[in-house]
């Protein structure tokens, strides 16, 4: 109980941080800040411009507020729907059992199994840098529902055998009543410690995507800041903040979802257990 | 019996996992707004030069059918699964024309089949050593910075975690190379050491990673697993520390390891593309970017759906071996 506690905190801490920077911050943005050449360029960090700006005229600070954003918006888009079809697939499935159950049982081993950044490669090549970030976004939810899947049909296995179920079931509520009311709230705990692991996953393979040059290259994410900045040759510029502070960023970011998203069912499990 | 069923289901979903994989890859192309062959000659026209317009219709019947996209779907997908499956015939890349698709995924494959095999063999084999370690001894301080630290590393994407350790050793501090350049001639002495000090960086940038989950989920297990009443039986029978921590703790942590391994292998696998593309490593990642990169739809195809298919056969291979190390699937 002790060590579950700081590491939960900490991990709230980084996570808020970057939602501040994200979805408060942006909004005292002076301007567009993916616009070129709106302030002089390569200036250092001064009171006006916090982490100076770059060789195409864009306030690193703005602009790396302005990534946070996106990225952020990707990671929450991605694991909610996926959370939500996973949560729901699983409890069904485990629910019904029978042929439905392993039928839709193989189908989410088979999903987890392929591949999936080599096929993410392959649309957003095809897309040839013209693919939005919705479509990137829909193609993560198609290959992560399946883990939260997986997930909540063992639970929905294990509670179905549960005498409240069974007096449920007897008292002529219906499939989806005693899914939502009854198995739900057993699970929400657990689905939230996925919800953010996931958000984790979304942004690490859009943003894998972006550094390769393959994500939409219209928007500012912490990936295709990287990108820009390596294409501008930051690094032979010196331009340390560019290109380090999306790095540092993505690495600090993860820390905290991580810290949370372990803390949370560290902290679920011993609540539960107390119970 | 028990077995016959283990490999029996095993076997048939890798054949589910391959032909779904190989399906949504014919599909992609065909569903995406964006002809490959419009990509091509768009790209042949940019050059410069003005053509005629019977000699550009020429190239477009040409090129559709090198690229596998003539007659109805059903042709074009049945002609797939046969290349894919069987003959590993794509036929010849445009970018390196006329050198057949499957010479440069043969010779790409092993590169990044060596790289992500040598990788999780380090990082599995020192990351449960050390875990082990610090769950058994988990009231030390050492212990507890331990997890700390691969707490920290282990949720940063090998890419990113690479491109640190570009800027690092690269620029900064500038001790290995930036880019993946082999010298000597293959199989010497001399080109062995190059390829070991180019790849380096690569190497680590997945090793430190993926050493951070072994770590945190062998020292979890084997702090419960040495409070188990058979490993305190152990203590008390007067088995040495030693033994204990090797016959009893890590001989039953080992095995859910091992599956966690053959489910890492895509992950891993995916990851290390895009590790290949910033370093220039040789292999299928970096052949994948240049087929983008020249709009060689054939080369791009051919090494997407064969990367699907080692990830997927990598991770039987393992599977079918479990049986073998886990005694109670063996003797059921």
């Amino acid at each position: 109980m002790r060590l579950v506690k700081p590491r939960l905190v900490v991990g709230l801490v980084i996570v808020s941080v970057f939602f501040a920077l994200g979805f408060i911050v942006p909004f005292f943005a002076p301007d567009d800040p993916t616009g070129w050449n709106t302030f002089f360029r390569n200036l250092p960090p001064n009171e006006v411009h916090i982490m100076g700006t770059n060789n195409l005229g864009q306030d690193i600070f703005w602009l790396l507020t302005w990534s946070i954003r996106n990225s952020l918006w990707i990671g929450l888009t991605v694991a909610g729907f996926a959370t939500v079809i996973g949560v729901l697939v699983g409890l069904f499935s485990g629910f019904m059992g029978g042929a439905i159950d392993r039928i839709l049982t193989l189908f989410m081993d088979v999903i987890i199994a392929v591949p999936s950044l080599p096929i993410l490669i392959l649309i957003s090549a095809l897309l040839g840098g013209n693919g939005s970030l919705v479509i990137i976004a829909a193609v993560l939810v198609l290959f992560n529902w399946p883990w939260p899947g997986r997930q909540a049909r063992a639970m929905s296995l294990s509670l179905r055998e549960r005498e409240f179920i069974n007096v449920a079931q007897a008292s002529g509520e219906s499939v989806p009543k005693i899914i939502v009311l009854e198995i739900m709230p057993f699970v929400i705990g657990w689905a939230l410690a996925n919800f953010i692991n996931t958000i984790l996953v979304a942004i690490a393979a859009e943003s894998g995507l972006a550094i390769i040059g393959l994500s939409s290259l219209k928007d500012a994410t912490l990936g295709t800041m990287i990108y820009w900045a390596m294409q501008h040759q930051a690094l032979l510029l010196e331009q340390w903040l560019w290109i380090l502070s999306p790095i540092l960023s993505i690495m600090l970011l993860f820390i905290g979802l991580f810290l949370v998203s372990t803390g949370w069912s560290d902290y679920f499990a011993t609540r539960r257990g107390r119970q | 019996m028990h077995t016959i069923r283990f490999l029996a289901s095993r076997i048939a979903t890798y054949l589910l996992v391959v032909w779904i994989g190989v399906t949504i890859v014919f599909f992609v192309p065909r569903f995406v707004p964006g002809n490959p062959v419009d990509a091509m000659l768009g790209k042949i026209m940019s050059q410069g030069t003005t053509m005629d317009p019977v000699l550009v219709e020429t190239m477009r019947k040409t090129l559709t059918q090198l690229f596998g996209l003539e007659g109805t779907l059903w042709e074009q997908y049945s002609s797939f699964l046969q290349r894919v499956l069987i003959t590993r015939d794509f036929g010849p890349s445009l970018s390196y024309y006329p050198t057949p698709v499957s010479l440069l995924i043969a010779k790409a494959l092993p590169w990044s089949l060596g790289l992500m095999l040598t990788a999780l063999l380090i990082s599995w084999t020192l990351g449960n050593l050390i875990g082990l370690l610090a769950g058994y001894h988990n009231k030390s301080i050492v212990s507890k910075t331990i997890e700390t630290s691969a707490m920290i590393v282990y949720p940063i994407p090998y890419y990113i975690f690479a491109l640190l350790l570009v800027i690092l050793f690269a620029y900064v501090w500038p001790i290995f190379p930036f880019v993946f350049q082999v010298s000597g001639t293959p199989g010497t002495w001399p080109w062995m050491v190059s390829v070991a000090y180019n790849s380096v960086l690569p190497l680590m940038s997945i090793v430190i990673v993926s050493l951070g989950w072994w770590i945190i989920s062998m020292k979890a297990m084997a702090i419960d697993i040495k409070e188990e009443d058979f490993v305190q039986y152990a203590r008390y029978r007067g088995a040495s520390d030693n033994t204990v921590m090797v016959r009893y703790v890590a001989q039953t942590a080992i095995l859910p390891q091992i599956t966690v391994l053959a489910l890492s292998i895509g992950g891993v696998f995916g990851g290390s593309l895009i590790t290949e593309i910033l370093f220039g490593f040789p292999g299928m990642g970096s052949l994948i970017y240049k087929a983008i990169l020249g709009s060689d739809y054939n080369l791009m195809v051919g090494a997407i759906s064969i990367s699907i298919v080692a990830v997927a056969t990598a991770t039987l291979i393992l599977d079918l071996v479990y049986p073998f190390i886990d005694p109670r699937i063996r003797y059921n």
